[in-house]
């Protein structure tokens, strides 16, 4: 334990930091946002897996910022739980680069944003500080809605503004439940107000009231950003209209690291006691949450947009995260994070998968998918296995966290969660099923498949992106755009789209997420005990 | 009641402010103004902060070299708010540059007109 806490605002600020090089650079050179990128977080990575090394052998690492004590500075705190989340954030940021090498937008502001948004999402995971949480959180929604608006279309610059007036809603709702918190307690410290709130639940009255209203307000503004029915209307849109690379780090991380935020809010700052002795506030988080499952899966069934119909399924996915962490059980809990991790590493891969398949083989819609896996065996295969995953099929990640957050279910004795959860599950078949069925049963339309059918190219795609580095960027700017746009608005008319435009790191995305999915499935028991030390700590208090 | 909305005016002013702000992002088919809209909402929640932090007779947390300070107001609340106008902005600039953008590409700032042009695409 020298230093270790040392990493934690090295963390934050070297994104953050690093975000101002490649706009600098690129008043010299060209193409050097990638490479910046990569750098940034592949070192990122290896000093988070060394904080979590720490984190997970001897237990919370903090740091006061500037050595003011936490009573009036900012600390920043690694426990299990947001570790955890760290994690995936920087491991996400560095895989979805892979991605981006070829397929995703170019552009050194367009990396900027990027590590800008690195930088917010660590930040948002590693804070102890209920205000400092509401700076990243503006942060990361900055540099969302601007990657969302870099896609090729005006349309997504309207869905980013949409999601912009929404987004900011969310996050003042939230600044108003910090004012009651403030006023209840004069203090901003997480730790602090864990500590403070017996007190308050003890003594009643007026500072109670005040923490009820704060909750209700860092509620509601929560629902709106993680995407809850019926406040998700901003998602799909976004999801939808936002460039291929992108989608799977926004889809993967930031309403992942929001739902955190909620989860870190309601456990460390409120705590279970709180949560169970206010009148109707679990039945209510837990009501949202089961709606939100029911209509995302249900909104799901109906899309034809490849894309659209996996945001509503995130609508769902969440809800399910959401109604996890109002069962106030320590099971839940775990199971709702557990499956946060896991609908993460799915969800970037689905989306990842469905840039593939649409630069290479010209598809969005649900029908356009027909006979992919014999012209695509590869991509087809690993979103198969992604989708087996979301479903919830065992062993996979979707399993484990669906099990645990049934069995915290039954704990709770809230039964009609478990019903939930199991008509949820049919609900995502439904949907995975029609995807599956087209890409494996349904034979491709003559006109729609002008390709020999093969493998997907992977030696000669990622050539072909080497070569791609010598026209300079603001070529491959419009190659890019033009791929995306003729196999959007042109598909089974001209030609479906171009194999080629697939590269090796676009490709591996894919699969890796795919085994990622799987793997995390056997490793349910082992997330479990790293999770248990959080949750056993917030149940004990 | 009537006592209660007296002392506590400034908390009422605020949940108007806000009320409208919301109004204006829902109501007003200008893209503009329903950005206006958002940044009278966040107003109305640093005006909540200042509400918060004041002290009846108290003087800036400016401590001094010597002598008892007295009453004095907490900083917390200012910084806070010092910081989320700042956020503000930001917010502003990125929705300002999204609006040119829908300008640019649409022609028209209102959202009914929008939503009929992208209709027809």
């Amino acid at each position: 334990m020298s230093n270790v806490d040392l990493i934690l605002p090295l963390l934050v600020a070297v994104p953050i930091l690093m975000a101002t090089v490649p706009i600098a650079l690129g008043l010299r050179f060209d193409r050097t946002g990638w490479g910046v990128t990569t750098l940034t977080t592949t070192g990122l990575l290896a000093a988070t897996a060394y904080l979590a090394s720490a984190v997970y052998s001897e237990g919370m690492v903090t740091h006061e910022l500037g050595g003011w004590p936490r009573e009036f500075g900012i600390q920043l705190v690694a426990d299990e739980f947001s570790t955890l989340i760290a994690l995936l954030v920087i491991a996400t940021a560095t895989a979805v680069l892979a991605y981006m090498r070829v397929g995703g937008p170019r552009g050194n502001t367009f990396y900027a944003g990027y590590l800008l948004l690195t930088g917010g999402l660590l930040g948002l995971s590693l804070t102890g500080d209920v205000f400092n949480m509401f700076v990243f959180l503006e942060i990361v929604g900055l540099a969302t809605y601007a990657l969302i608006a870099s896609g090729d279309g005006p349309e997504s610059a309207v869905s980013a503004l949409k999601y912009l007036i929404l987004g900011t809603v969310g996050a003042s709702l939230y600044l108003i439940g910090v004012g009651f918190i403030f006023m209840a307690t004069g203090t901003l410290n997480m730790q602090v107000l864990s500590e403070i709130m017996p007190e308050v639940l003890a003594q009643g009255g007026q500072n109670l009231v005040l923490m009820q209203a704060a909750f209700a307000f860092i509620f509601v503004g929560f629902a709106l950003k993680v995407a809850q029915w019926p406040l998700h209307t901003w998602q799909p849109d976004a999801y939808q209209h936002a460039p291929d690379g992108v989608t799977p780090v926004i889809a993967a991380l930031v309403s992942t690291a929001y739902a955190y935020a909620l989860g870190r809010l309601m456990y460390t700052v409120f705590g279970p006691e709180f949560l169970t002795s206010t009148p109707y506030l679990t039945e209510i988080v837990v009501t949202v949450g089961c709606l939100s499952v029911l209509a995302g899966s249900t909104l799901a069934v109906i899309q034809t947009d490849v894309k659209r119909m996996f945001a509503y399924s995130s609508v769902a996915q969440f809800g399910l995260v959401v109604a996890a962490f109002g069962l106030v059980t320590e099971t839940a809990l775990i199971g709702g994070i557990i499956h946060l991790l896991g609908h993460a590493v799915i969800k970037a891969g689905l989306f990842a998968a469905a840039g593939v398949i649409a630069v290479s083989y010209g598809a969005r819609t649900v029908d356009e998918y027909a006979g992919l896996a014999d012209n695509r065996p590869f991509v087809a295969g690993g979103t198969a296995l992604l989708l087996i995953a979301l479903i919830g099929i065992p062993p996979s990640a979707g399993f484990i966290g669906k099990w645990y957050i049934a069995v915290g279910s039954v704990q709770a004795e809230m039964w009609p969660v478990a019903a939930v959860i199991l008509l949820s599950t049919m609900l995502t078949l439904a949907y995975s099923a029609r995807l599956l069925e087209k890409m494996y049963f349904t034979p491709a339309t003559p006109v729609e498949s002008p390709h020999p059918s093969g493998p997907v190219a992977t030696d000669g795609g990622h050539e072909g992106g080497d070569g791609d580095d010598a026209h300079g960027s603001e070529h491959g700017d419009e190659s890019a755009g033009n791929v995306g746009a003729s196999a959007f608005t042109d598909a089974g008319r001209i030609g479906r789209g171009n194999p080629d435009a697939v590269s090796f790191g676009m490709l591996a995305l894919v699969i890796v997420a795919a085994i990622v999915a799987v793997l995390l499935g056997f490793a349910g028991g082992e997330l479990y005990d790293l999770l248990d030390p959080f949750a056993t700590e917030v149940f004990n208090e | 009641m009537i006592e209660l909305l007296a002392s506590r005016y400034a908390y009422a002013l605020m949940f108007v402010l806000m009320g409208v702000g919301m109004y204006m992002m829902i109501a007003n088919q200008n893209l503009v103004k329903k950005l206006i809209g958002v940044n009278l909402f966040q107003t109305a929640i640093f005006l909540f902060f200042v509400a918060v932090a004041y002290v009846e007779g108290g003087s800036a947390p400016i401590v001094p070299t010597e002598g008892d300070p007295g009453a004095m107001a907490s900083p917390l609340p200012h910084v806070i708010v010092l910081t989320a106008i700042v956020v503000g902005i930001a917010l502003t600039a990125v929705g300002l540059a999204l609006i040119v953008r829908i300008h640019s590409e649409y022609g028209t700032l209102r959202e009914d007109t929008l939503r009929e042009v992208r209709a027809d695409e």
